[in-house]
């Protein structure tokens, strides 16, 4: 194993953090603050944006299309100019709804992607909190969604919304189960709950990666996660909630304009959540992948350590994405089986299996 | 009243054998899926969306597109078509009136061949029920007007026939 140099590690603060606390040392606190908010803020605003274009690219190339092509090059403006005619447009608030629950609820998802971003390991020393629990903070804080998800469906006053909001409060409360326990496994064999200390615990080789390290199980627990987080993202195959053949959109039916943006930009953001999860916890977060061959883990190693972490990402989302586009949805008790009768067991059948490798010394 | 038959309880191992092997098969079914479904995403050439307006001049319409109906004409502009009037029968919205005439020696032959694509379905049944295989689907489709008038077409270039 090569370690990183101790500099590299901690503290936790980066050159332009360094260059406000130098050139205001009073206020560095706040300005600091109020950059890594502003900067936050960006990437949640413009991320869903580019991942809303490439979902719509990859979806059509899947299906021997072209997608959208017109809206600048190859499209790329395409879901800024979506954006932009959603904001222009009238808010209908359906009669006998409850107005203030009917404006919350698009609230709740979007601040909960934010919340969740901020414990995200971007680099070595961009995070903006790392706190001990940070595996509990990012499963509360999920959390946070269902509630907005429920909320939009009751107060609606429409069936369809409501049924697809019961519909995904039972599948994402039991999805997030077998989720907890997958993380469950990764803090087990870690020994630490802060997502930097999880992503430090995989340094070397690609092959102490925690997807290779634990030899065989690992590779398990990874496509668990990646089933158990589509379900808890609410996408195909698991995209009963929306369900556009049989609930007319689920729990976002009768939304429209920004609280409709605001819903399916959290979306989005959360499936880049999810998969910057799965990249921290599996793929060595900002790691750069080493082979233990010299020239190429030097030149590897120089390419800063969000790059890595966006590369791994995105190939995640690349996942999320292959799978929407090439399984058909699933039935809600089919759904239910699946979790309860073939997941949760399977799981717990997993960590037990990952305590004993861990107890016989038998990772990589 | 009769209680429900309940077979043998499966005992657990072929339960679990069971499980097994649906979560092996269910694995390998979704992967030949992916399979299909990154084909077609590394091959864009099989992608069949077209640029319309941009690549107007050398669009080609698929084979199978049915356009405005045809007549097919030879090198001497001569065709095949008798006169026998069994497309205008086929034709289940009287879209098409085969009006013959007499040529020198006295036999029918086809006169007008008049065709009206306001009425046309583009159903394909005129061609199927063509004995002489003498008519076709076209591959235009722009086939759009600003007068009613010019829908009604002759399509026979030549008087008579074979």
């Amino acid at each position: 194993m090569n370690q990183l140099p101790t500099e590299k590690i901690f503290p936790v603060h980066n050159s332009i953090g360094d260059l406000v606390r130098h050139l205001l040392p009073g206020s560095a606190e706040y300005v600091n603050g109020f950059l890594t908010i502003a900067s936050l803020l960006l990437v949640v605003a413009l991320l869903p944006v580019f991942l809303i274009w490439l979902e719509r690219k990859v979806a059509a190339h899947f299906q021997a299309r072209l997608g959208p092509m017109r809206v600048g090059y190859h499209g790329l403006l395409q879901s800024t100019a979506d954006g932009l005619k959603l904001i222009f447009k009238e808010v209908l608030v359906p009669e006998g709804a409850d107005r203030f629950v009917f404006f919350l609820a698009p609230i709740l998802p979007a601040s909960a992607t934010f919340l969740v971003m901020t414990i995200l390991p971007f680099d070595h020393h961009l995070q903006v909190a790392d706190p001990a629990g940070g595996v509990l903070f990012a499963l509360g804080i999920s959390g946070l969604s269902i509630l907005g998800i429920l909320l939009a469906g009751w107060s609606s006053n429409n069936k369809y919304s409501l049924l697809g909001a019961m519909r995904s409060g039972a599948q994402m409360v039991s999805f997030e189960i077998s989720l907890a326990l997958i993380m469950l496994l990764i803090v087990m064999v870690t020994g630490t709950a802060s997502l930097r200390e999880i992503v430090l615990s995989q340094q070397g080789t690609i092959l102490d990666w925690w997807i290779f390290k634990l030899p065989f199980l690992g590779f398990i627990a990874f496509m668990m996660y990646m089933i158990s987080s589509t379900a808890e993202l609410n996408r195909a195959p698991f995209d009963i909630s929306e369900a556009e053949s049989e609930l007319t959109g689920g729990f976002a039916t009768e939304y429209s304009g920004i609280s409709f943006a605001m819903f399916f930009f959290a979306e989005f953001v959360n499936m880049f959540v999810s998969a910057g999860l799965a990249a921290t916890f599996f793929l060595g977060g900002f790691l750069a992948p080493q082979f233990g061959i010299g020239p190429i883990d030097a030149a590897f190693d120089f390419i800063p350590g969000f790059v890595w972490f966006f590369c791994k990402t995105f190939l995640v989302i690349f996942l999320y994405m292959w799978f929407r586009w090439t399984f058909p949805r699933l039935r809600i008790d089919q759904l239910m089986y699946l979790e309860w009768k073939m997941l949760l067991p399977a799981n717990l059948v997993l960590l037990m299996g990952a305590g004993f490798f861990l107890a016989m010394g038998w990772t990589l | 009243m009769k209680t429900r038959q309940v077979g043998d309880k499966e005992s657990l191992f072929h339960f679990w054998g069971r499980y097994l092997q649906k979560v092996a098969t269910g694995l390998v079914s979704l992967l030949s899926g992916m399979g299909v479904t990154i084909r077609y995403f590394v091959s864009p050439d099989k992608i069949i969306t077209q640029q319309y307006p941009e690549n107007r001049e050398n669009l080609q319409m698929m084979a199978r597109f049915r356009g405005h109906l045809a007549m097919i004409h030879d090198e001497n502009n001569q065709h095949r078509c008798t006169g026998c009037g069994i497309c205008e029968k086929a034709c289940p919205n009287g879209t098409i009136s085969v009006l013959t005439a007499k040529d020198l020696a006295g036999r029918k032959v086809l006169g007008r061949y008049i065709y009206r694509l306001s009425q046309c379905t583009l159903c394909n049944l005129c061609i199927e029920s063509c004995p002489f295989g003498a008519i076709s689907m076209g591959r235009d489709f722009e086939l759009a007007t600003y007068d009613r008038q010019q829908l009604t077409f002759i399509l026979n270039k030549t008087q008579g026939g074979k």
